[in-house]
């Protein structure tokens, strides 16, 4: 359900500046019923985190927002989802079109077996920039944007294989940067790195938070509570409570989100 | 109770290290066994072939007198040969594990058809001989030419190219192409500029040991009607030619003497021909090579 905010400020019912509506979606994958009846609005320029023991569909519900869910062959949706008040389900909506406004970062590190250069220049290119000078200010741009370009100036010509892991995923935040997108969605980008990785990650988002909506999947509770403006707690594929963050972490309305950020189980 | 009784674990160690040392010999002689006959046969071909491998034996036709006969209608047939060969089975063959690989929806069909490809790699070569003969020698009516043994041998080797380049494109891990498709690319841009690349050298490999195959294949060309005594260079596509291993084994059938040693030093440039291949194999794999 949609849950208003208390005391009627910053409610979510305003329909300005939301990103994401997503409207009685439902999932399947085969006979597995993974997301049932998923209502959540997600506003612009905010970070929203979703948390939930594995399981729950997190993972699943960013993946169905740029439809990269639906490389599961088996997988039947119902429902809508509107980004910036258009179906992405629409049959005229082409998957490449919604990805190039949403970005997606993965949560092992998946560079490209190319250069740095290359892996941040490759959604430019394959959306038809070919001019050198123009590829040039992409990648400085993306780099500073995903702070990294001071470690990575010198050998932008370098594999990026040869950077350490907590590197590779903020060359994967540059390479996402650099097609200029709408939303960047972060599914558990931190889990397979080192603490000191994951609070520079954790520093880029709360920058990149000002010129993109980010919604992030984490394990990791006190992650949410540092970095997102709003979090939604799943449960067994439906959304058990969506707010303000402070508000899931210190009074929550359901028992069940209680049970889950107090640690009694997940 | 402890469950691990240490003595006996010291007792039956000297017997553990015996049978372990027993094995390092087996597996020793096994591939000391490989290396020997790969000798011997070296040792035998080079003895008997190395005195006939003058530039009279490049320059010349078959001929009647061994000391006369010559392997240049066979080296260029085989030459030819490999140039549609080349071409044909590495597009079809690439194409084909692309879409098996990338396109096709996995279900009982394509399961069916992948089992298939496999199992066709192991049909014997003859096989394709008479497959070849019935349909590019006879139906299409391209005789005994360049073409119609280029097509044949791209088909005997073609499951042999689809399955390693299949094998190659599996190995490419998901999550790259998954990045890919994050960012909007198409199937095609993502196979073209994320997929190929890193498999190119898995492919290349299958392909040109699929290509040394047909090199060296004899059964299929026999059984297409390929001439031995040819005493002109291909002029086309469709004009008669003789390969290689033809040429070998009716050298190597003569009753005079002196014909095995023409045979062997056309086993020699076999042999040579070959080398030339996977080097090049090897060149194109270490450049392309890209590290996960």
């Amino acid at each position: 359900m949609v849950q208003s905010l208390e005391n009627g400020s910053n409610t979510l019912n305003d329909t300005s500046g939301i990103v994401y509506n997503t409207q009685q979606l439902n999932l399947w994958y085969g006979n597995h019923h993974a997301l049932k009846d998923i209502n959540l609005q997600i506003k612009e320029n905010e970070v929203t985190a979703i948390i939930g023991p594995s399981g729950c569909g997190k993972s699943t519900y960013i993946k169905t927002l740029n439809r990269m869910v639906e490389l599961v062959p088996t997988v039947k949706t119902s429902g809508k989802i509107l980004y910036r008040e258009r179906n992405i389900f629409d049959n005229d909506y082409g998957v490449e079109e919604l990805r190039t406004k949403v970005g997606m970062v993965f949560q092992k590190p998946n560079p490209f077996p190319k250069s740095i250069y290359d892996n941040i220049a490759y959604g430019p290119r394959i959306h038809g920039i070919k001019n050198k000078k123009i590829l040039d200010q992409i990648v400085e741009k993306s780099l500073r944007g995903a702070a990294i370009w001071d470690e990575v100036k010198d050998r932008l010509n370098t594999n990026a294989y040869s950077l350490s892991g907590g590197q590779q995923q903020r060359i994967c935040i540059a390479r996402c940067l650099a097609i200029e997108p709408d939303v960047i969605l972060m599914d558990e980008p931190t889990s397979a790195l080192d603490p000191i990785s994951t609070l520079k990650v954790e520093e880029l988002i709360q920058e990149l938070k000002a010129d993109y909506s980010i919604i992030i999947v984490t394990h990791n509770m006190q992650q949410a509570a540092r970095i997102s403006d709003k979090t939604a707690f799943f449960l067994s594929g439906e959304v058990v409570e969506f707010d303000q963050t402070d508000v899931i972490f210190s009074t929550p309305e359901d028992k069940r989100t209680e049970d889950y950020i107090s640690g009694r189980f997940g | 109770m402890k469950y691990v009784n240490h003595e006996s674990v010291v007792k039956r160690m000297v017997n553990r290290l015996t049978i372990n040392k027993v094995f390092k010999a087996v597996f020793f002689f096994a591939t000391l066994f490989a290396l020997l006959a790969l000798a011997i046969l070296f040792y035998r071909i080079i003895s008997q072939g190395i005195g006939y491998l003058t530039p009279e034996f490049f320059q010349n036709f078959s001929s009647r007198f061994p000391a006369k006969a010559g392997i240049k209608a066979a080296l260029v047939g085989s030459i030819w040969l490999m140039f549609v060969v080349a071409p044909v089975s590495i597009i079809l063959g690439v194409g084909t594990a692309i879409y098996l690989e990338e396109y096709a929806k996995k279900n009982k069909l394509s399961d069916f058809i992948r089992m298939n490809i496999s199992n066709l790699a192991g049909v014997p070569s003859v096989v394709f001989g008479l497959l070849g003969l019935t349909i590019f020698v006879r139906a299409l009516s391209l005789g005994n030419s360049v073409l119609a043994a280029g097509f044949t041998m791209s088909l005997l080797i073609l499951p042999v190219i689809i399955v390693a380049s299949q094998e190659a494109i599996r190995a490419v891990p998901n999550d790259v192409r998954e990045a890919s498709y994050g960012m909007g690319a198409t199937k095609w841009q993502t196979v073209v500029k994320i997929v190929l690349p890193s498999a190119i050298p898995g492919i290349l490999t299958g392909a040109i040991l699929a290509l040394s195959r047909a090199v060296g294949e004899t059964a299929p060309l026999i059984v297409i009607g390929i001439p031995v005594i040819i005493q002109f260079l291909p002029t086309g596509l469709l004009s008669q030619f003789t390969a290689l291993p033809m040429q070998i084994y009716d050298w190597a059938k003569r009753p005079q003497q002196d014909f095995q040693f023409v045979a062997a030093a056309g086993i020699l440039v076999l042999m040579i021909f070959l080398l030339i291949m996977n080097s090049i194999a090897i060149f194109i794999r270490n450049k392309f090579s890209k590290r996960y």
